[in-house]
């Protein structure tokens, strides 16, 4: 499956999940600035691509799990940096560069983009 | 009023399957205003849409927290898709069959499909629309939000729907 195939895919999948125009879903849109997704979205987007691609996606695989409900990783809102380091580890398709400047819990949402979506798809399916 | 709009669970399949029903009846209040007579046209009794996707997200909860033990709180997080295309009416009633799509740690994924049955029309059952829905394990939420430790979401009125239908 090319990278094309696989863009073209999200898009669906987003256009689905979201309520979004195709057009609306380009490579560098932030799921949810520019696409409107909240918390739930992110578990229905999961859902929705392991039925598009045929592929089961581990709990915490693409999306962050058990980080905000640990006190390590989290304290006053912030993300610390053993947190940090956490979701480096657990999310190696993710770009944390702009996060780390200021890395309050509530912009993890920020972090994911329909370009984020795609890498890690290609990633995904590059294994099996 | 309590917050009820399922009467009986006719079937339930763990992790896959549940069947609930609800009779519409003309003493319940809401139904007087939904709508009331006004000067063009005479009362029209019908049973709210919104209320009837309450129900099937009641079913699905049940079908769902099940899968648990009822120890994760359960809540209806998103309408993923609501179709209706009948009015329903008193003495008529709802049967919701709702099948879990997908489930894991965060939530799940259910597909719904509702029907009337008409007891002027014994032995049939008219489908009159989908309910699709997700529901979130919120203990498991991203943002990290705690909630209280009882499980609010499951309450007597659930327990003894649960306990008269017969589900363990």
């Amino acid at each position: 499956m090319t990278r094309d195939d696989i863009f073209s895919k999200v898009q669906t999948v987003l256009v689905d999940a979201l309520a979004v125009d195709e057009d609306e879903v380009k490579m560098d849109s932030v799921l949810t600035a520019d696409l409107g997704a909240e918390s739930i979205d992110f578990l229905d987007i999961v859902f929705k691509l392991e039925q598009a691609f045929g592929v089961k996606i581990g709990q915490g695989e693409l999306f962050p799990e058990n980080v905000a409900q640990d006190p390590k990783y989290v304290q006053n809102g912030k993300v610390t940096a053993e947190g940090l380091a956490a979701l480096k580890s657990k999310m190696p398709h993710v770009n944390f560069t702009a996060f780390e400047a200021d890395p309050q819990l509530a912009k993890v949402g920020s972090l994911f983009t329909v370009e984020t979506l795609v890498d890690f798809m290609e990633a995904k399916l590059a294994r099996s | 009023m309590r917050w009820m709009w399922i009467d009986r669970i006719i079937e339930l399949v763990p992790r896959e399957k549940i069947v609930t029903v609800k009779t519409v009846s003309m003493s319940e209040e809401h139904l007087h205003d939904h709508f009331a007579a006004r000067g063009d046209r005479p009362a029209m009794p019908i049973m709210p849409a919104s209320l009837i996707i309450e129900g099937m997200a009641q079913s699905g909860g049940v079908l769902v927290g099940h899968a648990s033990g009822f120890r994760e709180k359960v809540v209806l997080a998103k309408v993923s898709k609501a179709e209706l295309d009948v009015d329903v009416q008193p003495g008529q009633t709802l049967r919701y069959t709702t099948l879990i799509r997908q489930i894991d740690t965060a939530g799940a994924a259910t597909a719904g499909t509702v029907e009337v049955l008409d007891p002027a029309r014994p032995g049939e059952a008219r489908k009159i629309g989908e309910v699709d829905l997700m529901f979130s394990h919120i203990d498991n939420n991203m943002a990290g939000t705690e909630f209280p430790a009882e499980n609010f979401v499951f309450s007597d009125a659930f327990r003894t729907l649960l306990r008269m239908s017969g589900v363990q």
